[in-house]
C-alpha cells in the first residue's frame, strides 16, 4: 500500500489538529500532555515516508506536488521542534499543527500525483534550491503564527480581562522574540534559496524565465520579507501592524507556493 | 474511637478573642501535656494569626476538649460563655473534614493561601517531638498534608493573583516575559507606591527612578528602594526609558496623555510599555490604553481583575471541597477497616487454640503418625478453621466497606457467638 507510513504519520498529526482547535479551551489543556509525543512521533514516521518515496524515485527532490507538500510539511514540524526546544511552548502548534496536518493528509491522499517535468531533477542543486526555499518558508509561517498570537495576546491585555482565553499564550516578549528570530533565521534560506533557483534558471533557461509568474511571485514574496525584517529591526514593529505585514507575507508565500499551476519552470506533465 | 476539634477562627471570633486564646509557641509543648491529662490519648494544638484549633483524639469517652481550655487558659464563667459563642467543636468525621479543609486552605481568611499548610506541618512537627501525636493522629495529619497537596495540583485554587501588587507584578510577566533588568518609574512617592514598588523589585525589577513634585520626598523614596531621584521638569523626557510607569500622585489632572505614550513609543521603538496607574483621580488619560504598544491599568482595573480571581478561587474551592469529602471518606473506610483487624486476629488466635487442642486429643489416641498422615491432619484441621472463619471476616470487611449503619454491632455479635476474649480487645470495641 502506497503512503502507508505518510498515513500513519497523518492520523498522529490529526491529534495535532484536534489540539489546535481546543488549545484555548480547557480540553486542551489535558491534550497538551500528548500531543507532543504525538507529533515527534507522526514526524519519526513522516521521515520513513519520505526516504521511502526519495529511494523509490532516485531523487531526494520532490518530484510530484504531493511529495512536495509532504516534505515542506516535514519541514515545518522540524521548525517547530526546533522552536519548540528553544522556547518550550506549545502555542505555535496551534497555527503549525493544522497546515502539517491539511499538507500530509493532501500529500498522503494524492491518487495519481502530476510529475514535474523538468529533467533537472537529478541536479543537486534543485534539491538544495527546495530546501532552503521551504526552510525559509517555514521561518516565514512560524513567524506568522507568532504574529498573531502576539496579537491576541495584546488584545487580551488591553480588554483587562485576565481570564481570558488568551491570556494563557506565553508572555508578549516571548512570543516577539519568537518571531523575530525565526524571521532572522529563515530570511538567508529564503535568500539562498531564490539564488540558486536563480542560477538554475539561468543555466537551462536563460532571460525567459524571470517573466515567469512563479518567479515574479518569489520576488515580491523576498521583498516583503526584506520589508517585514526591516520595519522590525528598525522601528521595532509589533502588534497591529506587524501582524498586516506578516499577513501580506503569508498570503504572497502562498500565491507563490501555489503559482506552480501557472509556471512553465515549476509545471507538472498532468496538467 | 473519638476525635473531638474545638476552635476559633477569623470568621467566628473578633482578634480580640482570638489573641486570648493563642498560645506563644514556647509554652506549646507544657499545653499539649496538659492537654493529654483530659481524656486525650493523642493532642493536637495549630496556633496561627487566624485561627485556634484544638484536636484530640482517645478511645473511650470522648477527650473533654473544652474542659482543657477553660483550665489551661484559666477562663472564669463569663468567658466561658464567650467561649461557647466563638467557638466551634467538631466531632469524629466532621472534625477529620475540618483538618483536611484547614490544611488545604479552604478555610482561611484568602482562600487558597499556600502559608497555612506550612503551619500545620510546623505545629505536627512540634505535637510529635512532645510526643503528643503519634499513632492514629499522625495518619490523620500526615493524610492532611496529602489531601491539600491533591487540591492544589487537582484544583486551581492557589493559581491566580488576589493582590493588587500581585496583579500587577503578573501582568507585568504576561508583558515583559520577566522582570529582570526591566526600569521602573515611580511618579508620586506615597506608601502605596513604595509598597508596589518593593513587589516589583522583589520580582527582579532593576532600575528604579523616583519623581515627586516635591523633590525631598522623592530622594527620600529613592534612598528607602535604592532608586535615582528625578525632578519632575525631566519627567517627560525620562520616562520614555521606562518599562513600567506606577503613577500615584495627588493630581487632579492626568499626567501623562495619549499624545505623551505616542511620543514614548517613537522613542522606544515601539518596545512595550506597562503604566499602573493607582492614583485617584487617574494619573494616566483612559485614552492611553489605545496606543499601540502601551497597556494601562488603573485601580478599578486591577480590582477587578482581584475580584475576577477571587471568583475563579470559590468557583475551584467547590471542586476542592469534593475532593475533601471523597478523602474523608476514604480515610474513615481505612480507619473502620482497622477497628476490624483485633477482631478478626483473636478470631484466627481462638479457632488456632481449639484446633491444637482437639489435634493433640486426636494425636494420643492414633499413636505415632508418619509425615504424610502428620501433614493430612494438619491440612484438614486448618482447612476447617478457615472455612468457618472466612463467613464472619467476609461479613465484618463488608460491613465496614459497605458503610453499614453500625459495623460494631455486627463485631460485637461475632466476639459473642465466637466468646472471643474482652481483654484485648481495647481498640476494636473502642471504635466508634
Amino acid at each position: 500500500m502506497p503512503h502507508l507510513w505518510l498515513r500513519v504519520a497523518v492520523a498522529l498529526y490529526s491529534i495535532g489538529l484536534v489540539y489546535a482547535l481546543l488549545a484555548l479551551s480547557k480540553r486542551g489543556q489535558i491534550l497538551s500532555r500528548i500531543v507532543l509525543p504525538a507529533m515527534a512521533m507522526g514526524a519519526a514516521f513522516h521521515l520513513v515516508a519520505l526516504t521511502e518515496s526519495a529511494l523509490e524515485s532516485g531523487h531526494w527532490a520532490p518530484v510530484s506536488v504531493h511529495q512536495s507538500e509532504s516534505l515542506l510539511a516535514f519541514v515545518l514540524m522540524l521548525f517547530f521542534g526546533g522552536v519548540y526546544a528553544r522556547y518550550r511552548m506549545l502555542s505555535p502548534g496551534i497555527f503549525v499543527f493544522p497546515l502539517v496536518f491539511l499538507l500530509a493528509m493532501t500529500a498522503s491522499f494524492g491518487e495519481h500525483p502530476p510529475q514535474f517535468t523538468s529533467g533537472l531533477l537529478r541536479s543537486g542543486w534543485i534539491a538544495l534550491h527546495i530546501a532552503f526555499i521551504f526552510a525559509g518558508y517555514a521561518a516565514l509561517f512560524i513567524s506568522f503564527a507568532a504574529s498573531i498570537l502576539y496579537l491576541l495576546q495584546e488584545r487580551s491585555l488591553k480588554s483587562k480581562q485576565m481570564n481570558g482565553r488568551f491570556f494563557r499564550l506565553p508572555s508578549l516578549d516571548v512570543i516577539d522574540d519568537m518571531g523575530y528570530r525565526s524571521l532572522l533565521f529563515g530570511f538567508p534560506f529564503m535568500t539562498l534559496g531564490l539564488i540558486a533557483g536563480a542560477a538554475i534558471a539561468q543555466n537551462n533557461f536563460g532571460a525567459a524565465y524571470f517573466r515567469d509568474p512563479k518567479v515574479l511571485l518569489s520576488l515580491l514574496m523576498w521583498m516583503v520579507y526584506l520589508v517585514l525584517l526591516f520595519t522590525r529591526w528598525n522601528s521595532g514593529w509589533r502588534g497591529r501592524r506587524a501582524a498586516v505585514m506578516a499577513s501580506i507575507a503569508f498570503v504572497t508565500a502562498v500565491g507563490a507556493w501555489a503559482a506552480n499551476f501557472v509556471s512553465a519552470v515549476h509545471g507538472y506533465v498532468a496538467r | 474511637m473519638r476525635y473531638v476539634l474545638l476552635g476559633l477562627n477569623h470568621k467566628t471570633a473578633p482578634v480580640a478573642l482570638r489573641e486570648r486564646f493563642a498560645i506563644p509557641e514556647s509554652e506549646l509543648p507544657a499545653a499539649l501535656r496538659s492537654f493529654l491529662d483530659h481524656d486525650a490519648e493523642e493532642a493536637f494544638i495549630l496556633c496561627t494569626c487566624n485561627r485556634v484549633e484544638f484536636l484530640a483524639r482517645s478511645t473511650g469517652h470522648a477527650p473533654d476538649v473544652s474542659g482543657f481550655v477553660k483550665n489551661y487558659l484559666r477562663l472564669n464563667g463569663s468567658s466561658s460563655a464567650e467561649l461557647e459563642q466563638h467557638t466551634y467543636t467538631y466531632l469524629d468525621h466532621d472534625a477529620m473534614r475540618h483538618l483536611f479543609r484547614v490544611a488545604s486552605s479552604l478555610d482561611s481568611m484568602i482562600l487558597g493561601e499556600p502559608q497555612i499548610l506550612g503551619q500545620v506541618k510546623e505545629a505536627y512537627a512540634l505535637a510529635r517531638s512532645v510526643g503528643a501525636v503519634q499513632t492514629h493522629l499522625d495518619s490523620l495529619l500526615t493524610r492532611s498534608f496529602a489531601v491539600a497537596k491533591r487540591v492544589r495540583t487537582e484544583t486551581g485554587i492557589g493559581s491566580s493573583a488576589v493582590s493588587i501588587a500581585s496583579v500587577a507584578v503578573e501582568l507585568a510577566k504576561k508583558i515583559f516575559g520577566t522582570l529582570d533588568g526591566k526600569t521602573v518609574l515611580v511618579v508620586g512617592a506615597g506608601k502605596m507606591s513604595e509598597l508596589a514598588t518593593r513587589h516589583l523589585a522583589a520580582h527582579g525589577a532593576r532600575s528604579l527612578l523616583v519623581c515627586n513634585r516635591t523633590g525631598s520626598r522623592a530622594e527620600e523614596l529613592a534612598i528607602k528602594t535604592g532608586g535615582r531621584a528625578i525632578r519632575f521638569e525631566e519627567l517627560y523626557s525620562v520616562a520614555s526609558q521606562a518599562d513600567i510607569v506606577l503613577t500615584s500622585t495627588g493630581s487632579a489632572e492626568p499626567i501623562f496623555l495619549k499624545e505623551h505614550g505616542e511620543a514614548f513609543m517613537q522613542q522606544r521603538r515601539n518596545m512595550p510599555m506597562f503604566f499602573i496607574d493607582i492614583a485617584v483621580p487617574r494619573d494616566v488619560s483612559a485614552e492611553m490604553n489605545s496606543v499601540d504598544g502601551v497597556f494601562v491599568y488603573d485601580i478599578d482595573d486591577l480590582q477587578n481583575v482581584v475580584s475576577a480571581h477571587t471568583d475563579d478561587r470559590r468557583r475551584e474551592a467547590e471542586k476542592a471541597e469534593q475532593i475533601i469529602e471523597s478523602e474523608v471518606r476514604r480515610f474513615d473506610e481505612r480507619l473502620q477497616t482497622l477497628a476490624v483487624v483485633p477482631t478478626i486476629v483473636s478470631l484466627h488466635d481462638h479457632l488456632e487454640t481449639i484446633r491444637q487442642a482437639e489435634v493433640d486429643k486426636v494425636r494420643g489416641r492414633l499413636g505415632p503418625l508418619n509425615p504424610e498422615q502428620e501433614l493430612a491432619v494438619e491440612a484438614m484441621t486448618r482447612g476447617i478453621i478457615n472455612k468457618v472463619m472466612h463467613t464472619p471476616i467476609a461479613a465484618m470487611k463488608s460491613a465496614v466497606k459497605g458503610r453499614e449503619a453500625d459495623p460494631t454491632t455486627l463485631i460485637e455479635a461475632i466476639r459473642r457467638i465466637f466468646n472471643l476474649p474482652e481483654k484485648d480487645d481495647k481498640k476494636a470495641s473502642g471504635q466508634d
